[in-house]
């Protein structure tokens, strides 16, 4: 017992050093790509404060930021995944097809609805309450589609049914009030809704650290309750733990979680469900690895998923929750062929 | 009440030519109602008094009057679509839109004008068939492919992710190909874009479509019994079936292709049918088309209403509409019983 929990460690810290390093790379790789092309060495150079006043600008203006939010949403989503599949053990959950998304997204596009005047979007303290919003919704969303799916307990299967349900009605609602903002301009509507990383500067990174930092340690903290939890609600209680309260503290988790990864990136649908996979393929049922692996391969593929979107058509940008829904839709098909 | 009506073909005629009726009454009210308010009065004098001169009859003739047609045929369509899906696999959450059928349609129809942008409303409409098709296919592949078969929580979450699938390679095209515009109208579903160009491509589909359905109602009706049963009474089901794809691709390519994806309107109108006509598919293929061509000229009215003088897409009107209606669904018939 003791010596293969040993072995689980040195894997799982050997994978760490090398999905880590392999951010290293992308972050490199991404800042270097782009309409104007820099190389690593003048990326380098640029980092150590030694670029052209143009490198600068572009660097640290315009990519860094938008590259530390790609990592940090990847991170967020990636894990509110993880807790949402293991609160409701059922492997097809995800923030996104469960209409939390949709529900964070309604609650800033009124957010700038209602304040727009006073507060304008890219103004520095409406990039700090956005979160709150996004939050609000989000949890609003949670707890609808938790009571429409209560019926003598909450069946896996209903609960998702219920999410597909909730976000068509989420999206309508975010049609129209987009249409009342700016009537002739679909267009902000169509990206907000594939979820773009769409107000890329150090506002926006600062607004969503913080949260990640308090948010990241929590969910490991509650890591061996997921791992009671994920036995199943009978097995669970007889283990003494109390299920519903345990559930309800780690969803709202997974909301926060969630929210406040919407508010900088829009509704990135699918991330948050093929992560969490991904790692319990590589590292095993146990959620104490489960979320680290998840944090750092959630960052990775956002992060490239951005570059892609950001330099496959260039100069045209793809929003990444595009590609990240074309990379990851035929593996859920795959997860629901599979499943019984 | 419900069960008297069931019995009695006497008040299913009754229904039927009362709806037919109301719906008469809806379109000249959606006429009626606009950036300027014409008389219904005025209404009929363009329509059957036609007169060139009078610019209210030249707006009710060129504008208001295929727009309320279109609706009315968009709506009897995709619920013919929605009757006949439901009634072939037994599935209560089948319908055009959950299944992917209009993302697959809005598809094709963004990669047509991406490397063709000179093509016919003719080929735009073919297009739009091939790529309903696809979609199906698509989900009856995964279907067949899926351990335990297409369960309706399957079927719903597939088509989810065909349709994300779908969308999001469409918008990859519109963005490069700036067709944005073309596209946001295509997913919100709208019929601000009407003519009598439109009404000539859904009489066209409405002709082959509606026939089939029709001559295929009493074949449904036994196959919504079971398929056992069906093969028992000597029904060849493979061509039955194909028949219907058929008829729901013509029906649902006709509409996407003039109006975009207009969700829950296939969902939702065989559902309400079946519950007031009872189970026989022969009244309820002629009553879900009467239904729904009601539902969408009404919607559209809302539409127009609703944040006037700006036009907020239908499609987002029957979402409102459906959703409330596809949850009771879920918690009813698609999440099994726990």
């Amino acid at each position: 017992m003791n010596r293969s929990t040993g072995i689980k460690h040195k894997k799982f810290f050997w994978i760490s050093i090398l999905l880590t390093a392999l951010i290293i790379i992308m972050f490199f790789i991404s800042l270097s790509m782009g309409v104007i092309p820099i190389s690593p060495k003048e990326v380098l150079d640029t980092l150590l404060w030694n670029g052209t006043d143009q490198q600068n600008l572009v660097l640290f203006e315009f990519r860094l930021p938008g590259i530390l939010l790609a990592i940090l949403i990847g991170a967020a989503l990636a894990i509110s995944g993880v807790i949402l599949q293991g609160i409701t053990q059922n492997e097809l959950a995800d923030p996104g097809i469960m209409g939390i998304n949709t529900g964070a997204g309604l609650a800033v596009v009124l957010f700038i609805f209602f304040f727009q005047d006073s507060l304008p979007a890219t103004n520095t303290l409406s990039a700090f309450i956005m979160p709150f919003a996004a939050f609000t919704g989000a949890l609003l969303a949670a707890v609808l589609i938790y009571t429409l799916a209560w019926k003598k307990g909450v069946s896996p299967i209903r609960l998702v049914l219920v999410g597909i349900g909730i976000n068509a009605g989420f999206s309508a609602f975010i049609t129209i009030f987009q249409l009342k903002m700016d009537p002739q301009d679909y267009r902000q509507a169509t990206i907000w809704l594939s979820g773009d990383i769409w107000n890329a500067n150090w506002n926006a990174v600062f607004a969503l650290l913080p949260w990640i930092i308090l948010l990241v340690p929590l969910a490991l903290h509650k890591a061996d309750t997921l791992n009671v939890l994920t036995l199943g609600d009978d097995l669970a209680s007889g283990l003494g733990a109390s299920v519903e309260k345990d559930r309800r503290t780690l969803l709202l988790l997974a909301v926060a979680l969630a929210g406040v990864a919407v508010a900088a990136g829009g509704a990135i649908a699918f991330l948050g469900l093929v992560v969490p996979h991904i790692a319990r393929k590589i590292i095993g049922p146990l959620h104490q690895y489960i979320i680290p692996i998840s944090t750092l391969i959630g960052a990775l593929l956002l992060l490239a998923a951005d570059t892609i979107g950001k330099n496959l058509l260039s100069p045209t940008e793809i929003p990444v929750g595009i590609i990240v829904s074309i990379l990851s839709a035929p593996y859920f098909v795959y997860l629901l062929m599979k499943a019984k | 009440m419900l069960s008297i009506i069931k019995h009695s073909n006497l008040l299913k005629t009754v229904i039927n030519i009362g709806t037919l009726l109301t719906l008469i009454v809806a379109i000249s009210v959606s006429i009626s109602f606009g950036t300027t308010d014409i008389p219904v009065k005025t209404v009929w004098q363009a329509i059957f008094s036609y007169d060139a001169e009078v610019t209210s009859h030249q707006v009710v003739q060129q504008l208001r009057l295929p727009r309320a047609v279109s609706a009315a045929l968009i709506g009897a369509f995709l619920s013919v679509s929605g009757a006949l899906m439901q009634g072939m696999t037994r599935n209560p959450l089948a319908s055009p839109s959950i299944m992917g059928v209009t993302d697959g349609a809005a598809f094709a129809l963004v990669i047509m004008l991406a490397f063709f942008p000179t093509v016919s409303n003719f080929g735009l409409t073919i297009a739009s068939f091939i790529g309903a098709g696809l979609a199906v296919a698509l989900i009856f592949t995964i279907g067949s492919f899926s351990a335990g078969g297409l369960t309706p929580i399957k079927l719903a979450l597939a088509g989810v992710a065909i349709a994300t699938m779908l969308r999001s390679i469409s918008s990859i095209f519109s963005l490069h190909f700036q067709l944005e515009k073309e596209m946001g109208f295509w997913l919100a579903g709208g019929l601000s874009g009407t003519n009598w160009k439109s009404v000539q491509i859904l009489l066209i589909s409405g002709i082959i479509g509606l026939t089939i359905a029709l001559f295929l109602a009493k074949s449904i009706t036994v196959l919504s019994l079971g398929e056992d049963m069906a093969t028992n009474l000597g029904q060849n089901n493979l061509l039955i079936k194909v028949l219907g794809i058929i008829s729901i691709l013509v029906l649902t390519g006709g509409a996407v292709s003039v109006a975009g994806a207009i969700g829950f309107v296939g969902l939702i109108v065989p559902h309400i049918t079946r519950f007031i006509m009872g189970t026989d598919y022969k009244w309820i293929i002629p009553s879900s088309a009467l239904f729904g061509a009601l539902l969408l000229v009404l919607s559209d009215v809302v539409s127009r209403l609703i944040n006037a003088p700006f036009e907020t897409p239908v499609g987002a009107i029957t979402s409102i509409i459906g959703v409330p209606f596809f949850l009771y669904l879920a918690r009813t018939s698609g999440g099994g019983n726990k």
